[in-house]
């Protein structure tokens, strides 16, 4: 697979946010600023996000990886890289 | 004939309003099998029967605010005729919109009751939130696929198309299905609670409020509380759960209260004056152990259902369990054993930062443990100050029922199990 666009990894990770979490506003959401305080994800929200986020991406997340998935705009930049590097 | 009734569903709930069979009289139903759901100050709740049988006749139709205890259908044995039924018990006190307004409603007008209509009334509830803020009745939005659950973007749609075309018919009459036992006379009131329905769900969250409101009430009223914590070292149990989630795909990951939640299990079997029920007759200790989960509903407010047999749950079923639990809190129903089962329950508030929690007991419960987050902390091992990881447990009791040194054991034997996950599997 080819190195997927920011654009469409921006697009799928709201996509995810928005089935977890039904109330996010995706034109509200400061992309650089925190997604826990944005978004209310308790622990089992945020591994589904990462689990759909695996199915769409092909990518596997591991854990020690969670942190840098701390805003939207660190989230593209990860997955950016991760698709890249394949 | 076997009488089936609205069960409990919780201490703080004693009525719901019926808004769907899922059976129709002649079908045979098996034990477990959800036979009706029920719209309550906590959400849809997908309701259970617990005996086999074949369904004779319904005696409540949709719409109507149905009080726990109240017969709900008639149930023959396999073999048993058909018609043998008792009189129809009286119906219970409908609301009192409803007995107000049936005089002037038409005499005759068909229940839709016995027709089962699968996969209506699921709704998310941000979803059901935006109905009430536009006064759209959840009854009449459809989802976008058949049986599939109700997005925001389904209440906007209905907003739009009541918009379009002012005062909606109210439910439509379908012929009522021979024999399906329910009177033209009191399906009368099937269009005046279509409003009261709406009003139920235009106050949901005041409702739910109200709900938790007098459960803790009565819980702070009668249960003398004594209050326990332990600083517990988890530093073996999170070193092995990531050791263990490297191993795992992302779908396979145990979330860190997976191994807690067994180790509560297992702690309780070690003090089982914590796991039961307070009756009238004092306390009934209870030899399964239905571990009641505090689940937050998006929105607001909360649910506490039970994960069955908690104790005998490998770690993955018990995420499976979970997981389950969680999605249908937040976008699905639960079950009514699920809401009327718990002989303890679980509050875990660490995902939120806080470092503990004193929680006050879900009656008729007698226990319930809380878990903070897990932090970092400087603790002397071996005469060493080293870095390990600790939470905060916690454990609310009820006095009438165990001691203070019995609440210790229970959180030292916590300690003890968390301290050994290889043998929590």
């Amino acid at each position: 697979m080819n190195a997927l666009t920011p654009d469409a990894i921006r697009a799928t990770i709201l996509d995810a946010l928005c089935a977890i979490a039904p109330e996010t506003d995706p034109a509200t959401l400061a992309a650089d600023k925190p997604l826990r305080d944005q978004v209310d994800l308790d622990s089992m929200d945020f591994l589904n996000v990462i689990v759909r986020l695996h199915e769409v991406f092909g990518i596997d997340i591991p854990e020690s990886d969670y942190g840098q998935l701390g805003t939207l705009d660190a989230a593209v930049d990860y997955f950016a890289r991760r698709s890249a590097a394949r | 004939m076997h009488e089936f009734r609205m069960p409990a569903l919780g201490a703080d709930m004693d009525a719901g309003t019926l808004v769907e069979w899922m059976v129709k009289p002649g079908d045979a139903i098996k034990r477990g099998q959800v036979v009706a759901v029920v719209e309550t100050q906590k959400g849809a709740i997908e309701v259970e029967i617990w005996e086999e049988g074949i369904v004779d006749s319904l005696a409540v139709e949709t719409g109507r605010k149905v009080p726990v205890g109240e017969v709900l259908a008639l149930l023959r044995a396999p073999g048993e005729p058909a018609g043998a039924a008792p009189a129809r018990p009286a119906p219970a006190v409908p609301p009192p919109a409803a007995s107000a307004a049936a005089p002037a409603a038409p005499p005759v007008q068909a229940a839709p009751a016995a027709v089962p209509q699968a996969g209506r009334t699921r709704i998310s509830p941000s979803a059901r939130k935006l109905a009430e803020e536009l006064g759209i009745a959840i009854d009449s939005v459809m989802p976008a696929e058949p049986g599939g659950v109700v997005s925001r973007t389904d209440v906007e749609r209905a907003a739009a198309a009541a918009k379009a075309a002012p005062a909606p018919a109210a439910r439509s009459g379908i012929s009522a299905a021979a024999g399906s036992g329910i009177s033209a006379a009191t399906s009368a009131a099937t269009s005046a609670t279509t409003s009261a329905t709406t009003s139920v769900a235009a106050d949901w969250h005041a409702q739910m409020r109200k709900a938790i409101a007098a459960a803790m009430s009565r819980s702070k009223r009668e249960i003398p509380h004594y209050y326990l914590a332990s600083e517990i070292d988890v530093t073996a149990v999170t070193d092995w759960l990531v050791g263990e989630n490297l191993k795992r795909s992302v779908a396979q990951r145990l979330l860190p209260a997976v191994p807690f939640m067994k180790a509560v299990a297992l702690a309780l079997r070690e003090v089982p004056e914590l796991n039961g029920l307070w009756t009238a007759d004092g306390f009934q200790p209870s030899p399964a152990i239905h571990l009641g989960m505090a689940i937050a509903m998006r929105g607001g407010g909360l649910v506490a259902p039970a994960i069955h047999d908690a104790d005998r749950l490998d770690l993955d079923a018990m995420m499976a369990a979970l997981r389950d639990l969680v999605t249908r809190v937040r976008g699905g129903r639960l079950r009514s054993s699920e809401m009327s089962d718990p002989t303890v329950t679980l509050t875990s508030l660490g995902d939120q930062g806080v470092d503990g929690v004193f929680a006050v007991i879900y009656p008729p419960q007698v226990a319930i443990v809380g878990l903070g987050k897990v932090v970092e902390r400087p603790r002397a091992v071996g005469g060493a100050i080293v870095a390990r990881k600790v939470v905060t447990a916690t454990l609310a009791a009820d006095h009438r029922v165990s001691d203070g040194h019995r609440g210790a054991l229970f959180l030292a034997a916590l300690g003890r199990l968390l301290n050994e996950p290889e043998k929590l599997r």
